[in-house]
């Protein structure tokens, strides 16, 4: 990889602040998942291997959520009513485990193809 | 009620640790509690204005809002502990004794306080934010019964407890070793925050080289049990540490040794020509 793809991200993001930051992240796959008092639906939740993506979590119950992976490492937390995404760079396709880190019985499976 | 009071006792534990050990570290310099006083309360409210605008920084920065801001927050504290244990080479030993008054420690001492009382407020900001969530979505919806609501708050008050005995631990050192031992803390504790830092860019998209896992330790030490989480606050542990993690982490520890040198042997050199 040359220096200057390197630092590509970074020049883009100086240029998206300039800009006023760009909506590029409309164009990538969304992928919704629900999250409700400790359970998380869909339970398995499929995304697309090694291409970016948009994991939009809405906590629909009425108690606060954390969606976390630690293989992923990735966490958000979710008051009640409350909608956020990560966006995901690449993902290697496999399972990987996800749990509502606020709910220590919720569990579900994260599977990239 | 178990679940809510080990929620929130590890969470507030996560961030106390970092308090106690910084507490240590500043033992002797005078008006220290103000700075460190400051940085509780500036740490809070941080966490308190995360929170309400969750949603808001999430969506900043193509979806990259959260992780640029703890990137961000985690090289500050870096930068801070850095700085710290550069000065602290050079006048750690005066502070521990005799020489308690000499000038130039009392007066730069002040600066060192507050840039520790920035990683204290770095620490809560980062660790409190979701706390803040979850005890103020427990206490104030108004759906969790009492016995939630208690375990939630007594998670907390063992949590600080628990972070006040590290705080006790240290302090019971000897003083003639108490600054090695908080150095030596803080040269880990550095190590761990910009490991994880160098993640927060990867997830952001900001670093796109060296993300592949080296090891997984998951096996021997799961990253979310408690041992896990307490040594990551305390040392970064991670079960899959990436090469950039890792060479963060080495980088990190061979600079702040070198500054460490740099700076005492700095010292020896004004002693002799004066």
């Amino acid at each position: 990889m040359t220096a200057a793809r390197r630092f590509l991200p970074l020049i883009a993001l100086a240029a998206g602040l300039a800009a006023g930051a760009p909506a590029r992240a409309e164009d990538l796959p969304v992928i919704k998942v629900e999250m409700k008092d400790g359970t998380i639906t869909p339970n398995v939740i499929e995304v697309p291997a090694n291409t970016r993506f948009k994991l939009e979590i809405t906590n629909t119950g009425t108690s606060p959520v954390e969606f976390e992976s630690v293989e992923l490492k990735r966490e958000k937390a979710l008051a009640a009513g409350a909608t956020s995404s990560i966006v995901f760079r690449t993902v290697d396709p496999g399972t990987y485990d996800v749990f509502d880190d606020f709910h220590p019985n919720s569990k579900a499976t994260l599977v990239a193809k | 009620m178990i679940g809510a009071f080990v929620i929130a006792f590890r969470e507030v534990i996560e961030a106390g640790l970092i308090v106690g050990i910084v507490l240590a570290a500043t033992r002797g310099i005078a008006g220290r509690g103000r700075w460190i006083l400051l940085g509780i309360l500036g740490g809070l409210a941080g966490a308190a204005l995360v929170a309400l605008f969750a949603e808001k920084i999430s969506d900043a920065f193509e979806g990259a809002g959260q992780e640029i801001l703890n990137a961000s927050v985690l090289i500050v504290a870096v930068l801070m502990l850095i700085w710290h244990n550069t000065w602290m080479a050079k006048h750690g030993r005066e502070m521990a004794g005799e020489l308690r008054a000499a000038g130039e420690a009392v007066r730069t001492g002040q600066s060192t306080a507050a840039g520790l009382a920035l990683v204290v407020g770095a620490a809560i900001l980062r660790e409190g934010a979701e706390l803040v969530l979850f005890l103020y979505g427990l206490v104030a919806s108004g759906t969790s019964g009492p016995d939630i609501q208690f375990g939630a708050l007594a998670g907390v008050a063992v949590g600080a407890a628990m972070s006040s005995v590290s705080y006790f631990g240290l302090a019971a050192i000897p003083t003639r070793y108490v600054f090695s031992v908080t150095s030596a803390l803080i040269i880990l504790l550095a190590a761990g925050l910009a490991a994880q830092a160098a993640q927060f860019l990867t997830n952001a998209g900001l670093i796109t080289v060296l993300d592949r896992p080296l090891w997984n330790t998951s096996a021997i030490l799961r990253e979310d049990s408690l041992v896990g989480r307490v040594l990551h606050a305390l040392v970064g542990y991670t079960d899959r540490p990436s090469a950039l993690q890792v060479i963060v982490y080495l980088g990190t520890i061979l600079v702040m040794v070198g500054l460490m040198q740099w700076s005492s042997a700095d010292k020896r050199r004004h002693l002799r020509t004066a």
